[in-house]
């Protein structure tokens, strides 16, 4: 049996590819249990292929991996018993209503009837969908469907959910919603493993970040860690005249590179955004007297960690395999 | 529980499931029912009269009805082969790949279920050709076999059409695997005898599996000797349900591994 002391995933260099077309070029990766771990990359960066052969759907070509400490290649049904998989694309059955859906993932976890019902209501009150769940999930909107989705796979209680791309597609509020669900899935001890392509994403959820790109991980660490190595953050300064831009930028040379756009009278200087930072120039910019209409922080986004990361922009193969 | 009765359990988990897509949705079956119906109508009504005098095998509707079974047999098999394709391109094909379930199960319970609704529609069909005069002639065992060979010919035709919706690229392909289906029957025996085609179709129509399967469903059903047609019929209808199982099978793994 497994014990918690080990990883809930654990992968050395794993590959994959079809045909000629390299997807994934040797992973490793270490996920502690009852963390949420993510896995941030582009379209076509193989995010979809590490899940896919993660939760046993795809063999890889070479490499190993231990999931809850079950061996891929050797003990695939055992990981099936302890794994939940929620893609990008809900699969929830369209001709079922919600509730019919859930009660067909008892069945098939092997439920008594009674179990079954239990959790299914327990399930529907839970994720919002008491009403909806006597309906026909065709009916239901996208945010709906990925939580019917995520619903559908808790009912076998798993102890790791792969989780790919979970709110690609979906409306900022129905994004909020599904963030809080996964927080508090992780707080009961479950481990998580997500795939985004949104920083922000990852940033809000995951303990550790690793980023994917052309199959290879080509950074790995906390939200702070990955950001650090990343230039690109800011403050950008708005004056009321171009009187105060000059002084503004006059005080804030000598502490580093500043650009000035005199037409929108703003003014952008480096900065991480760290609280230490901002006091050391807002102190530089009261020493100087100088009166700043507005002050915003600008952190990287995924463009900047890729682009940094990469050293190219992260759309260039939007059309890759996914 | 050993792995056999878990298969069983999760065949019939996968069955309630389709037996509810068909009762939430019984225009499907109804659709699949519609189209051999209108067939015999069209066939025994309109064309009959002139078809019928050339046969000269008695009542025509008694000559052409098992051919309209076997229609409504191919109609009922596109339903397996959209709803297969519609369960792959939704996903929920992979979710249930990635739960401890007996894999054969889900197939198991595509085609049963599609079967159960093929036999339905072949009910419907049989009760309206009643209705219009159709007087089988055949005894307790007669109809036994009919029954048998109904469903042998059912079980064949829908692992097929599983297979087929399997490696479709959407439902709209996978529905057009009815076609061919639906109109070998009669490049066959369904509607007239062989006889009276030019030779190249004569002997097409003499050798393609449907016409034994007819010969012996109308043998059956007017209480006539079946002959050696019926060891032939049965050949036809193992090597179709084996050949559609492990093509269904292998295209079911073989998704696993690209």
């Amino acid at each position: 049996m497994p014990t918690h002391a080990q990883p809930a995933i654990a992968v050395t260099g794993l590959r994959k590819s079809y045909g000629d077309k390299l997807v994934l070029d040797g992973i490793d990766l270490t996920v502690p249990a009852g963390t949420i771990f993510s896995l941030l990359g582009p379209n076509g960066a193989g995010k979809t292929t590490a899940v896919e052969i993660l939760a046993t759907l795809k063999k890889p070509d070479s490499g190993e991996a231990q999931v809850n400490g079950f061996d891929l290649a050797r003990q695939s049904d055992e990981i099936r018993m302890s794994i939940g998989v929620t893609g990008q694309f809900a699969a929830v059955d369209g001709y079922l209503t919600g509730e019919e859906n859930l009660l067909l993932m008892a069945d098939l976890n092997h439920l008594s009837k009674q179990e079954g019902r239990r959790k299914a209501a327990e399930l529907l009150e839970r994720f919002d969908l008491v009403e909806a769940g006597k309906k026909v999930s065709t009916t239901y909107s996208g945010g709906m469907r990925r939580r019917l989705d995520l619903a559908m796979t808790l009912v076998g209680d798993p102890r790791v959910i792969f989780l790919d791309e979970p709110t690609t597609g979906l409306d900022p509020r129905s994004r909020h919603t599904m963030w809080q669900i996964i927080r508090q899935l992780v707080a009961n001890g479950t481990t998580i493993f997500l795939t985004t392509q949104y920083l922000e994403e990852a940033d809000e959820l995951a303990d550790r970040i690793a980023v994917l790109d052309h199959g290879r991980i080509v950074a790995e660490g906390t939200a702070e860690q990955l950001k650090r190595r990343i230039p690109g953050g800011h403050v950008s300064l708005r004056f009321a005249d171009p009187r105060a831009l000059r002084a503004g930028e006059l005080a804030l040379r000598a502490a580093g590179e500043v650009s000035a756009d005199e037409d929108a009278l703003t003014l952008q200087v480096p900065n991480d955004g760290s609280f230490r930072a901002l006091r050391a120039l807002i102190d530089r910019l009261d020493g100087a007297a100088v009166e700043v209409e507005e002050l915003s922080v600008h952190t990287p986004d995924l463009d900047d960690v890729f682009f940094a990361l990469t050293g190219h922009p992260h759309d260039s193969q939007k059309d890759a395999l996914r | 529980m050993s792995s056999t009765t878990l298969a069983m359990r999760d065949s019939m988990t996968m069955l309630r499931r389709n037996l509810l897509h068909a009762k939430r949705y019984p225009n499907m079956t109804l659709s699949v029912a519609f189209i051999p119906i209108f067939m015999l109508l069209l066939f025994v009504y309109v064309f009959g009269g002139a078809i019928g005098k050339g046969l000269a095998t008695g009542d025509y509707v008694n000559f052409v009805t098992p051919g309209i079974l076997m229609m409504a047999t191919m109609s009922g098999s596109v339903v397996v082969a959209v709803s297969v394709s519609v369960d792959k391109t939704e996903g929920i094909i992979n979710r249930f790949r990635t739960m401890p379930i007996s894999r054969a199960s889900v197939m198991t319970g595509q085609v049963v279920g599609s079967v159960i609704q093929t036999m339905i529609s072949v009910v419907l069909v049989t009760l309206v050709a009643l209705l219009i005069g159709f007087r089988p002639a055949a005894g307790p065992l007669g109809w036994l076999g009919v029954i048998g060979l109904m469903l042998l010919v059912a079980f064949a035709i829908t692992w097929i059409s599983a297979a087929f919706g399997l490696i479709a690229k959407g439902a709209e392909t996978a529905s057009n695997i009815g076609l061919p289906f639906q109109f070998l029957p009669f490049l066959g025996n369904a509607i007239v005898t062989p006889e009276s085609m030019p030779a190249g179709l004569r002997w097409f129509a003499e050798y393609q599996p449907f016409t034994p399967i007819i010969g012996t469903l109308r043998a059956l059903l007017m209480g006539q000797p079946v002959g050696g047609q019926g060891l032939v019929a049965i050949a036809w209808c193992l090597a179709g349900a084996f050949a559609g199982y492990f093509w269904a099978r292998s295209a079911f793994n073989r998704r696993a591994d690209s």
